[in-house]
């Protein structure tokens, strides 16, 4: 449905993105990760056609970005991240507009807005100027107006940015809701979110695409190192001592523990070995208690910091 | 057609939800009106006087309405419109782009020559409203006097064309800049530019003056204020809007553009 290849796009000799392709099939959620400035609107906008690639060709649906533009747009729903809206209209007055805008027949319009401001739950503040809504119902208008024309192909730049947590989870379905026939690309900073409605992650950073995969593939993939989080009751130091000293741990660490008496410690082991029963054993023999042992899961957050720096470590070492 | 429809309503529209319409149209004929009435008691000053001293009524020749207020007040018109259109017209692409809203804009299935035609188009209603609301003074003096309705309607026309003009040089300025400020000066010099080159008229060889006083917005007025139509002027006008409605077309596209 969407194809993207050798994507690349400079800024007046600053770097936009950077060579980038990926696919995504009819059907699919695929979600863009990457931290601030890695190129995550730069992609959205030439797929959306508001900006030309420097080099490279994408296409949508068949129809290339830049030689077909209106094609693609005809079937595109476009969230921008700045969720731009003319604050001086009434909601259903703007969604008619952009109706109209998105070729919805004269007759269907008005039925059209009423079902899109109840798909979002807009209905209730159909009286209202854009400018008085909250950020949160801005940004359902924004959703609204991407999905009045029933697209084919939605993009949503960082669509859940700024709401309260149930909102949150209201447009996540909501989106969740969304993907019968259609092609979705969002982006998020909210890891755990993406991992929840995409079906596949792109990670990017600088410009450049640094993994690509389903969000169980890619736990699965660091979960070769295995976390532990331990809790002791014995002189720090000394608990820290001994951890180093056990064979096959990489990493210890105290972590701060505000609660107790006991001491928390972060502890990883080389990779593709859990060591849990050596922690125990080990409090076993100098008679500490033992208050928690818990496999910390890496969580896509995890992942993502490690991808990211992992690569940053490797172009210091390169140099 | 119809997203040319859809982009003038919300135009006009956003014209009047905000104070731009309202502030605009009252000043333009609070301006009007007032130049209006000192040409109107100094046209009838000048009549009692030369009833009184038949000497100034010699020095002046015949002394009608058309020639002593119609022309003067179409002329103060378009001099009123030298300043408030550039007002009206700032706000057409600065505003979205500051705003961000051309980001949804230039994604909807809309062809850039509709969004520009929109746009001029909902200017070009804002004046016509101004234009007719300064109406009513020429039936003032139909109501005192007899003037010439021959000349009223080609100096309407010839204001309608020449806003047209003003209007489209100021979308187009509006597309290059997203600072409102800055289009509405770009436009403000040009006009003025436009309006005063038959100045330096006289200090030029004869082809440079002909070339000078055919771009001259008021070398064009001339004609219509006496009632003539030209179709070289009404073509001078025209080109202008098309020339400019074309290259904001152009500059709205230069965005997709390979950089
Ligand atoms: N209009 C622009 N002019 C110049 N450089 C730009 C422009 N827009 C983006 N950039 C640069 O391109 C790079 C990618 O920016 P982009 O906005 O795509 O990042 P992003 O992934 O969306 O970040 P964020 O998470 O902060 O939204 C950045 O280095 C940015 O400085
Ligand atoms: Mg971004």
């Amino acid at each position: 449905m969407i194809e993207v290849q050798n994507l690349t796009k400079t800024y007046g000799g600053a770097r936009g993105i950077d060579d980038i392709s990926f696919n995504v099939e009819k059907g699919e959620i695929i979600g863009f990760l990457g931290p601030n400035g890695a190129g995550k609107t730069t992609t959205m906008r030439i797929l959306t056609c508001f900006m030309p690639a420097t080099s490279g060709s994408a296409s949508i649906a068949g129809f290339d970005v830049f030689e077909d533009s209106l094609n693609v747009r005809k079937r595109l729903g476009y969230l921008p991240e700045t969720v731009p809206l003319y604050t001086d209209m009434q909601v259903p007055v703007y969604l008619r507009y952009v109706a109209g805008l998105k070729g919805i027949p004269w007759r269907q319009i008005n039925s059209r807005v009423g079902e899109v401001m109840e798909k979002v739950g807009l209905t209730h503040m159909a009286h209202k100027f854009i400018a008085e809504l909250s950020k949160g119902y801005r940004q359902r208008v924004g959703l609204a107006q991407a999905l009045i024309n029933d697209p084919q192909v939605l993009v949503l730049d960082e669509p859940t940015v700024g709401l309260d947590p149930k909102q949150i989870i209201e447009i996540r379905s909501l989106i969740k809701g969304l993907q019968e026939e259609r092609t979705i690309i969002l982006s998020s900073h909210i890891l755990p979110e993406v991992s929840m409605v995409c079906q596949r992650v792109i990670i990017i950073d600088e410009g450049r695409i640094k993994a690509m995969d389903t969000p169980e593939n890619l736990m699965a993939q660091i979960h070769s190192t295995c976390r532990v989080r331990t809790r002791i009751s014995g002189p720090k130091d000394s608990v820290l001592e001994g951890l180093r000293a056990i064979d096959g741990i990489t990493k210890a660490d105290s972590v701060d523990n505000t609660s107790n008496s006991t001491n928390g410690f972060d502890v990883e082991f080389i990779d593709g070995f859990d060591g849990s029963h050596l922690i125990a054993r080990l409090a076993a023999e100098k008679r500490w208690d033992l208050h928690e042992l818990t496999l910390a899961k890496m969580s896509l957050e995890d992942i993502f910091i490690k991808i990211v720096t992992d690569e940053q470590v490797k172009a210091e070492d390169g140099k | 057609m119809r997203n040319f429809f859809f982009i003038l309503t919300k135009e006009f529209r956003s014209y009047f939800n905000s104070p731009i319409a309202f502030v605009t149209i009252t000043i333009f004929s609070v301006l009007t009106g007032y130049y209006f009435y000192n040409i109107f008691a100094g046209f009838g000053t000048l009549s009692f006087q030369a009833q009184t001293y038949p000497m100034i009524a010699s020095r002046y020749g015949a002394l009608n309405v058309t020639e002593f207020v119609i022309r003067p007040f179409i002329g103060t018109i378009s001099m009123v419109m030298l300043i408030m259109l550039p007002m009206l017209t700032m706000r057409s692409f600065s505003e979205e782009k500051k705003s961000g809203t051309i980001e949804l804009l230039l994604t909807y299935p809309v062809r850039d020559g509709e969004v520009v035609l929109g746009k001029f188009a909902g200017c070009m209603v804002i004046f016509c409203t101004m234009l007719m609301i300064s109406f009513p003074c020429v039936l003032l003096i139909e109501y005192f006097g007899e003037p010439e309705w021959g000349v009223i309607i080609t100096g309407y026309l010839g204001l309608l064309l020449m806003g047209s003009a003003f209007i489209s040089l100021g979308v187009f300025m509006s597309s290059l800049s997203e600072n409102q400020i800055v289009a509405a000066v770009l436009t403000f010099a040009c006009l003025l530019i436009f309006s005063l080159v038959n100045y330096s008229v006289g200090f030029v060889g004869e082809s440079m003056a002909k070339v000078l006083e055919y771009l001259s917005f008021n070398y064009h007025m001339r004609n219509f204020v006496k009632g003539v139509i030209d179709t070289s002027d009404i073509i001078y006008y025209l080109l202008f809007t098309v020339f400019f409605l074309f290259s904001s077309m152009r500059s709205l596209e230069s965005k997709r553009w390979r950089a």
